[in-house]
């Protein structure tokens, strides 16, 4: 049984009386231990999908229909504080905003603390101990009196680590990374990223990892979900789709990232146009008016998802070339 | 303060109307007339005046008032304070009580019916006057009830319930439209904090409710809402002038207007220069609050 299994989640806004679809009848599942990667512009709906996991959509968020199973549990189907209870101690959040996502009036220690008294029970002292420690094993250094500072004591790249430690307070099984490097420099953004991955190696925690790069995914996760205008377009191992990119949407991703596989002669192609619009509908194939390789079938019929792709014509290793 | 008490002295003097014709009415001989103005110093030049009045308060000499009794103004002063403190003190704990559980929930449950409430709540008090409310006040638990004393005060020393019974009333009087420019701050400002991403930190960690509005949204939330409270503190002393008079507490209301009345120079000096200490200490109490709630600002 997987970890964490969801199937057929939509997500939807309701605005103004008009109620619009964010996330389109999605579906994946997370091993336990295993990262897996959700890639996709902004507004494709991957930090949408990642909230509704967590129960923290905003209100005027709902899921409209599917289920989402953690555990062999029915998330959608717990009351508020049997998900208030999970948050934290069973599947926790690092967010993107490191300098906005501490409290600035609270110490860096009571901020951790309180998630390890609320999620393990632990005394004040003990829960201390426990800090100190966690402080340590994300790299903070000199801890003990780290803990006492507050959040303008440290820069981008130390705050995320805290919150690393904040998400592993519960030992949670699951943590949901959302952009956890994209407001940092690239230089700690690797640093960032192999202490996540090394902490899930260590601890046994599985990771969904939401990232528009789809550059470094390969080196963290085992699998990657691709999604494009709220809906998942291809699927499968890491490895695979970094070596044969099927949808064009993947390929386009790929183009536009510097590869060190790649003769640095060859230019990088950004993918034409903009994300799609969730409130502007479009017939057919959502990424038909971005796609080089666009038919008119593409205009008419929405493809369906089958063996791990949305695409009606896949690239091929000779299409590929052709381009 | 050296400003305020400049003005506040040359002001005084501009006002129509002198204190020697206060003090004798009609029957006053020129003769007598001349000697009291002597008697006052008020023959010498302005700035002779405001010179000995100056050089006495730099060493803690008030005067003495020049009607009547010819008290010392320290001591008036001193007689009055307890009083008016007394009163600003509890108006205060009141508004704070009210204010701060009105706030929160109005922004937690916003435009569900309480929060409707608190708005009509904050609507009528900041409308209506303190010294209607507080006539009003005085028909109803006063007059009518006769659950309370109606004017008055007694000192703390003589026990807490003779000195809090004379007191609920004007304080309810003064603490009500404070109270409702408090909570509309603290609405606004919770309504702003709740959407932070540290409250969507704190919603991942787990948290109650509870915990996350009163550990993480109100800390923050009460920032900005120190200086309204401390600019607001010029409201407690202004409405505790209005009052103290409908409620007939001496205190440094009722002071300040009878000295005005009476033309009593020293004493309206040293009742304003008093006043205005305390704005400047309620702002000094405002940036070390500041220290104290936000940790990115250090004194040092």
């Amino acid at each position: 049984m997987p970890l964490l299994e969801i199937e057929n989640l939509t997500v939807s806004l309701s605005q103004d009386g008009t109620e619009t679809t964010l996330v389109h009848d999605i579906s994946y599942s997370v091993e336990r231990g295993e990262i897996l990667a959700l890639v996709g512009e902004s507004g494709s709906g991957k930090s949408v999908s990642s909230l509704a996991v967590m129960g923290l959509l905003a209100k005027a968020l709902r899921v409209t229909s599917g289920t989402i199973r953690f555990d062999g549990n029915d998330l959608l189907a717990l009351k508020n504080e049997e998900m208030r209870q999970l948050r934290g101690r069973d599947i926790s959040m690092v967010f993107q905003e490191p300098m906005t996502s501490l409290n600035p009036v609270r110490s860096i220690g009571s901020q951790i603390m309180e998630s390890i008294e609320e999620n393990l029970g632990l005394s004040r002292a003990k829960a201390r101990q426990r800090a100190i420690e966690l402080l340590k094993e994300v790299g903070v250094a000199d801890a003990e009196r780290r803990l006492k500072q507050y959040p303008h004591h440290f820069s981008g790249g130390m705050r995320q680590r805290v919150m690393i430690a904040i998400a592993l307070a519960g030992n949670p099984k699951l943590i949901i990374a959302d952009e956890p490097t994209t407001a940092l420099d690239v230089t700690i953004q690797a640093q960032i990223l192999d202490l996540m991955a090394r902490i899930c190696r260590d601890h046994g925690t599985a990771m969904i990892l939401i990232t528009h790069n789809l550059g470094i995914v390969a080196r963290y996760a085992q699998r990657v979900n691709v999604m494009y205008g709220g809906r998942i377009v291809e699927s499968g191992s890491a490895r695979a789709i970094y070596a044969e990119p099927r949808h064009p949407y993947t390929d386009g991703l790929l183009q536009s990232v510097p590869r060190l596989d790649q003769d640095r002669k060859v230019p990088l192609r950004p993918i034409q146009g903009n994300p799609a619009d969730p409130f502007t509908p479009i017939p057919g194939c959502r990424f038909h008016p971005r796609c080089p390789y666009t038919t008119q079938i593409c205009r008419e019929e929405a493809p369906g998802f089958d063996d791990g792709l949305a695409c009606h014509f896949p690239l091929t290793t000779e299409t590929r070339e052709a381009v | 303060m050296l400003a305020v008490s400049t003005l506040v002295f040359f002001m005084i003097r501009l006002v129509p109307g002198d204190p020697i014709a206060a003090m004798l009415a009609d029957s006053g001989s020129p003769e007598a007339r001349e000697a009291l103005i002597r008697r006052l110093g008020l023959d010498q030049p302005l700035l002779v005046q405001f010179w000995k009045w100056f050089t006495g308060v730099l060493q803690g000499d008030f005067g003495a008032s020049i009607y009547g009794s010819n008290q010392p103004v320290a001591n008036i002063l001193m007689t009055a304070l307890p009083k008016t403190l007394s009163l600003a003190f509890l108006s205060f704990v009141i508004a704070i009580v009210i204010a701060v559980p009105a706030g929160i929930i109005s922004a937690t449950r916003k435009n569900s019916a309480a929060d409707v409430g608190v708005s009509l709540f904050a609507f009528l008090g900041l409308s209506m006057p303190d010294f209607w409310l507080a006539i009003i006040l005085i028909i109803i638990f006063a007059a009518n009830l006769q659950w309370l004393p109606a004017i008055g005060y007694t000192p703390l020393a003589e026990g807490l319930w003779p000195w809090l019974s004379h007191l609920i009333l004007p304080s309810i009087a003064i603490g009500t439209g404070f109270s409702a420019i408090i909570a509309r701050m603290i609405r606004s400002s919770m309504l702003e904090v709740l959407q932070a991403d540290y409250m969507r930190t704190a919603a991942a960690k787990g948290l109650t409710q509870h915990a996350m509005l009163i550990r993480h949204a109100l800390p923050n939330a009460l920032i900005p809402v120190v200086t309204v409270i401390g600019i607001a503190f010029a409201l407690l002393i202004s409405g505790a002038v209005v009052v103290e008079n409908v409620f007939s507490i001496k205190g440094l209301g009722r002071v300040l207007i009878q000295g005005i009345q009476n033309r009593d120079y020293p004493v309206v000096q040293g009742a304003v220069l008093l006043v205005s200490a305390f704005f400047v200490l309620s702002n000094l109490v405002v940036d070390l609050l500041y220290a104290a709630i936000d940790p990115r600002i250090r004194y040092s």
